[in-house]
């Protein structure tokens, strides 16, 4: 069946991007991406059984967890800019396993500080989310990573159509914004690290919107409507 | 002719699964990447530890404990490695974890104090001769940080009134101001500008001069290693961490309040006085309970840090939400 193929589902959401790549090889991309976001986890998990997390160990998981979160979302919002840059265009098919990863380390990250920091206290948990604001402005950006991660399937894509779709999953703006600000707002003095997130942010989105103004003005009109294709 | 045993056409391994070298570079890449990923991970997540071998503290007393003097916690003490493998000491670097491998080739030999202000007899001391005002003695403390974890410390010391008995205070000296080492080259975090160097903190002349404030030169009987403030610092039990001042250099007595570096840095989040107070919380998170190094789960905090029975008396009268 030729629409269930990984390149078809794929150009719903984005331009031609096969480039003769062979399925086999896109598959590859992806498992590659899928066993490599697993490392940082396995390796979290593997040094808290050997209670290797170091003094703190909850504070030291709910860090890390979040860092990876970050990480993951500015990957998952690199790889659009990075196509088109460099042309290589089957890196998009590790964009939504990029994706699932950033929202399923925020989840961990969460589900730490609800069950370890706060004891499975939802009360707890909500007046704390509602007094301080970096606490409010981390879960806005983890809940809206869930229609994202819900609409993420092949068969999601083709019930929304793809233009839907996109509009939808601009959303991830939203969430790495919220993430970066959420942990710019928690540091005490040393702002440095969440500026570098920031930077990050500001070219990956920066690089979309002069994409947009690019696309939104037309080639200036000195030159000719048709070029003389030299080749033709 | 028929083969004893045939082997049947479809069972014979096809050549391009048998030489499928896309498969074997696959896994190359694959097995690549994952140590790649793993080692980045450890790079930027590896836990401190390390021996603790500064020189034992001589003349060593266990301080007199009785039920209302607050010199023996009772609490069981955090391990020698945590509190020196945890820490916040922002002239090394902003890393908890950090501030022990940057700070293990701090050298504090020649170490003077200077001791002055509104003193009868103001002085420079080299660290010796401040030693030997008072003979070390076990100070068994709980120590709540601002960021809501807390340790128990046995530390050596003796009570900072000891040496404000030396120097005398003049009769219009209110406050004691501290401040540490100002050396960028020695103490690397001061070449950012992360907070307004060099560090400093002050107490009123009445904290200053209460039994529980002490200058501590060691913890479990051994001189303080670098990370946790050597050779010399401040510990003031029921306020937070920030104000045990480390590495003190400089000590002077002061007629008005003297600035802070924190309360300096973040007005509404840090004040002078910043004693431990579970109602008062914090702008960012709740001080109501606090993450004990080494146990499971939270405990909540106690007033004054559990030292209310000793400490109360000098805030009678105060509105300790508008003094936090």
């Amino acid at each position: 069946m030729p629409n269930r193929s990984l390149i078809c589902t794929q150009e719903w959401i984005c331009e031609r991007i096969s480039d003769g790549m062979k399925e086999d090889d896109l598959r590859f991309a992806r498992l590659l991406v899928l066993v490599n976001g697993a490392v940082p986890a396995t390796l979290l998990g593997w040094d808290a059984w050997h209670h290797h997390l170091g003094a703190n160990p909850v504070n030291f998981a709910i860090l890390t967890t979040g860092m990876l979160a970050l990480i993951f979302l500015m990957l998952t919002l690199a790889v659009t800019p990075l196509r088109k840059i460099t042309g290589l265009n089957w890196i998009i098919f590790s964009r939504r396993t990029l994706g699932l990863y950033a929202f399923f380390y925020a989840s961990l990250h969460f589900l730490i500080f609800f069950s370890l920091d706060r004891s499975f206290s939802v009360s707890g948990t909500l007046s704390e989310m509602v007094k301080r604001k970096y606490l409010f402005v981390g879960i806005t950006g983890l809940l809206v990573m869930v229609p994202l991660a819900v609409t993420s399937t092949n068969a999601m894509i083709k019930r929304l159509g793809g233009k839907r779709w996109r509009a939808l999953h601009r959303l991830a703006y939203v969430a790495a914004a919220a993430g970066v600000i959420h942990y710019y707002m928690q540091v005490k003095a040393d702002v440095r690290q969440p500026l570098v997130f920031a930077a990050v942010l500001a070219i990956l989105l920066g690089y979309r919107l002069m994409d947009y103004w690019r696309r939104q003005s037309p080639a200036p009109a000195a030159t000719p409507a048709v070029k003389p294709r030299p080749e033709a | 002719m028929r083969h004893p045993n045939k082997i049947s056409p479809d069972e014979i391994t096809d050549p391009a699964v048998y030489f499928n070298r896309r498969k074997f570079i696959q896994t190359g890449i694959l097995a690549a990447s994952t140590v790649a990923t793993g080692m980045a991970y450890r790079h930027f997540n590896h836990p401190a530890s390390g021996e603790i071998k500064t020189a034992p503290i001589e003349g060593l007393t266990v301080a007199e404990a009785n039920d209302s003097n607050g010199f023996h916690a009772a609490d069981r003490e955090t391990s020698l490695q945590d509190i020196t493998h945890y820490n916040n000491f922002y002239e090394f670097s902003t890393d908890k974890d950090g501030v022990a491998p940057a700070a293990s080739s701090f050298e504090t030999n020649g170490w003077q104090v200077s001791v002055g202000g509104l003193v009868k007899n103001p002085r420079v001391f080299d660290l010796g001769d401040l030693l030997k005002i008072s003979p070390p003695e076990e100070r068994i403390y709980r120590m709540r940080c601002v960021e809501a974890w807390s340790m128990v410390i046995p530390w050596a010391g003796f009570s900072l009134s000891k040496l404000l008995d030396v120097v005398e205070p003049a009769s219009d000296a209110k406050f004691v101001a501290f401040e540490t080492l100002l050396d960028p080259k020695r103490m690397p975090g001061q070449q950012s500008d992360v907070l307004n160097w060099p560090y400093v903190e002050g107490l009123r002349l009445d904290e200053a001069m209460h039994p529980l404030t002490i200058l501590a030169s060691g913890i479990y009987g051994r001189a303080l290693p670098p990370q946790d403030g050597a050779p010399i610092r401040l510990v003031v039990p029921w306020k937070y961490g920030f104000k045990g001042i480390k590495s003190i250099v400089k000590i002077t007595l002061v007629a008005t309040q003297p600035r802070t570096t924190w309360s300096e840095a973040a007005p509404d989040e840090y004040g002078f006085y910043a004693s431990v107070n579970p109602q008062v919380d914090h702008p960012r998170w709740s001080q109501a309970t606090e993450q004990r190094i080494g146990e499971f789960g939270r405990r909540p905090t106690l007033m004054f840090n559990g030292y209310a029975e000793q400490v109360a008396h000098l805030y009678t009268g105060m509105d300790l939400r508008a003094n936090f």
